[in-house]
Formats: structure tokens, C-alpha cells, sequence
């Protein structure tokens, strides 16, 4: 076959064609595909929000702004038989060292703390990332505390946090994210 | 024959054409993650270089850059698209490096220096050698920056405790990447 010419009409044409088929083939996987991924991200939640509150039957998702503005937050009310056995509260900071940390935060109804776990954060690796309960036992000390009395701050900043050693902003970017999941739940009237 | 092992040494895209080094210092904390970013990255080029040498003689000169890189976009476009979907944890890893296999220069490079020139089999073969190349280039990076920075080797940890940590950060990337490349060039020059 002849190489085609470069002339204006063929160049149109020739691009024109391949950006239709590149086009139709990409609508295409995105439709095989929508399904997985959607899937895949729901599990992702799910199993976050599962490590955070007891038991449950049933989730119920409220969208709650936090009293300072800024982003809405969820809180995954986790039901069992009717009734609230605890909140999973999707939450953030904009505090951490390099960008916004995702955390779920999971509350019993008398606003201990049940758990807690990373979903998503971009601290330097061996220092910031030991926020993360695979990599250090940091987040272990937020079980079981009650903000009420557990004052979500570092040490250093006359709170009852340990921080994590050498890595006091993204400590501190993590006791914030927990006090706003707090505050909400607590404003949700979840605290009683 | 030729056309597959230049890929690994002698035109190795890493280590002596040096191109593609975004994604090579990037995502190579780990084996498995340079392994996985080299096999997304193979599977580009083999796609791009067959269509690119299908069609290849009704694309006008002029615009064969532009039509070039629509078709490499749309398969790393797939490749994002079927990756997030069944493997969500290594697009958790690979995530942000993925779209940019699009500007990766060895895609390009190959498309133009080669599957424009030549056959629809050579062509494959060439992406095949050039894409096993950089996924061994890159996991042998990630292998050796996961051993000194972790500990670990594909995730598999045998030395307990932090190991160097650079290794794992960026400058580790550089210095790791640096003393391999004078390996080689000595080992091809012996």
C-alpha cells in the first residue's frame, strides 16, 4: 500500500478516523470496566469501615459539614437490629506533611474510640507513614479513649498523643483528622 | 532475534538509552511495583507498536505525532481502566505513574524509530524486547532499593527492623540508579 499523502484532506481524515475509533474502543472498556471498579472501591470502604465499628448489620451514610466549614464529612451510622452499635466517620486533614490525609474514624455510641485506620495519605515513608496500623503501633493508643477526656493532641502540645518519633506534623495532621470525625459525630448527637 | 534481546542490554531503555526515568525513579520503592509498572508499560508498547505498523502507511507524515499519540493514550488509558478495576491494590501503588506512560519517551520513541519503519512482527517483537527490558530494568532497581531501604524482597521481609531508609525516598532512587548504570556500562565494556 501507497503511504498516503499529506494533504489537508487526508490529514483531517486520517485523524478524524483515529480519534473515533480510539474514542468508541474507550467507551467501550470504560463500560466493561465501570462495574469492577466500582466494586472494588466499595469493598475498599467497607473493609475500612469494618475494621473501625463492632458488628454490624446495616450501614447508613449521613453527610455532615463540620462546624469550621470546609469539605462535608461521612459518617457510616453502622445498625444492628435497629440498632446504632457505632459511626464510621470518613474523615481528613489538610495538616499532614505532604497533602490531605483520608482517615475513618470509628466511634461506639458513647464516643470512645474504636478504631481507627488510614485509607489514604502521602507521608514521607518511614517516618509519617508509621501512622499507619501496619507499620507501627501509633494508632493503637486512640482504642478505647474518649475525647472527651483523651485531649487529641501531642505531648509536646500538652495533649495525652505520643507522637510518632521524628514525624510530630503528621502526628499532629493525625490527632486534627480525629478531633474533626469527633466533633461531627458529636455534633450529629452521637456523644449522649 | 536481534530485535527482542537488544532491548535487555544494549539498547536497554533504562540503562543505556536512559529514557522513561519519571516512572523509573518514581515507582521503584519496590520489586513488585517496578515489576508492575514494567509489565503496564510493556503491554503499551507491544499494543502501540503493532497498530502503529498496521497503519502506519495511511498516516499522513505530517500528523503521524498526533495520531501516534492517541493511539498510545488510549491503551494506557486501558490499561488504567482495567487495572483500577481488577487490580485495585497495584493501582493503589502504581496510581499516579500510570496516565504518565503516556509521555513516557521510550512509547514514543519506539513507535517512531521503529514500528513506523517496519513490519507488523518486528514490531511486536521490538516492543516485547524493549518492554521486558524496562520491566527487568526497573524491577531490578526496585529489587535493590526494596532490599536496602526495607529490608524485604517482593514484600517478603528478612532482615527485621527500618533498613537504610534514602532507599526508599527519592535521592535513594538517584543513588541506586546511578551505581547500576556504571555497572553496566563497565560490564559492556569488559
Amino acid at each position: 500500500m501507497a503511504k498516503t499523502e499529506s494533504s489537508f484532506k487526508n490529514m483531517v481524515l486520517v485523524l478524524l478516523g483515529i480519534t473515533l475509533i480510539a474514542s468508541f474502543s474507550l467507551g467501550a472498556v470504560y463500560n466493561l470496566t465501570k462495574e469492577p471498579i466500582a466494586k472494588a472501591q466499595q469493598a475498599k470502604k467497607e473493609a475500612a469501615i469494618k475494621q473501625v465499628v463492632p458488628d454490624f448489620e446495616q450501614l447508613e451514610a449521613v453527610s455532615v459539614v463540620p462546624d469550621g466549614g470546609g469539605d462535608p464529612l461521612v459518617i457510616n451510622k453502622a445498625l444492628k437490629g435497629g440498632e446504632v452499635v457505632g459511626y464510621a466517620v470518613e474523615t481528613y486533614t489538610d495538616k499532614g506533611f505532604s497533602g490531605r490525609i483520608q482517615l475513618m474514624v470509628g466511634f461506639a455510641p458513647d464516643g470512645t474510640i474504636f478504631n481507627t485506620a488510614v485509607l489514604k495519605h502521602a507521608e514521607t515513608p518511614g517516618l509519617g507513614d508509621k501512622m499507619d496500623a501496619a507499620k507501627s503501633a501509633f494508632p493503637e493508643q486512640f482504642k478505647n479513649q474518649n475525647p472527651e477526656s483523651f485531649v487529641l493532641k501531642v505531648k509536646k502540645d500538652g495533649g495525652n498523643v505520643d507522637a510518632i518519633t521524628a514525624a510530630t506534623i503528621s502526628s499532629r495532621a493525625f490527632c486534627d483528622g480525629v478531633q474533626r470525625a469527633y466533633d461531627v459525630v458529636k455534633k450529629e448527637g452521637g456523644s449522649k | 532475534m536481534e530485535n527482542f534481546t537488544k532491548g535487555f542490554i544494549k539498547n536497554n531503555p533504562v540503562f543505556a538509552l536512559l529514557l522513561g526515568m519519571c516512572p523509573t525513579l518514581g515507582v521503584t520503592t519496590s520489586a513488585i511495583n517496578g515489576l508492575g509498572m514494567g509489565l503496564a508499560t510493556t503491554f503499551v508498547l507491544v499494543a502501540a507498536n503493532v497498530v502503529i505498523s498496521l497503519i502506519k502507511n495511511i498516516i499522513p507524515d505530517k500528523v503521524r505525532i498526533p495520531a501516534f499519540i492517541v493511539v498510545i493514550a488510549s491503551f494506557v488509558t486501558i490499561v488504567d481502566l482495567v487495572m483500577a478495576g481488577f487490580a485495585p491494590a497495584l493501582h493503589e501503588q502504581l496510581g499516579l505513574f500510570i496516565p504518565l506512560i503516556v509521555v513516557n519517551c521510550i512509547v514514543l520513541g519506539r513507535a517512531e524509530a521503529f514500528a513506523s519503519k517496519n513490519g507488523v512482527f518486528s514490531s511486536l517483537i521490538d516492543g516485547l524486547g524493549m518492554g521486558f527490558g524496562f520491566a527487568f530494568a526497573l524491577t531490578l532497581l526496585g529489587g535493590i532499593r526494596e532490599i536496602l531501604g526495607s529490608g524485604a524482597f517482593f514484600g517478603f521481609k528478612f532482615i527485621p527492623g527500618d533498613g537504610i531508609l534514602v532507599f526508599v525516598l527519592a535521592p535513594g532512587a538517584f543513588i541506586a540508579l546511578g551505581y547500576l548504570i556504571a555497572l553496566i556500562n563497565r560490564l559492556r565494556k569488559a
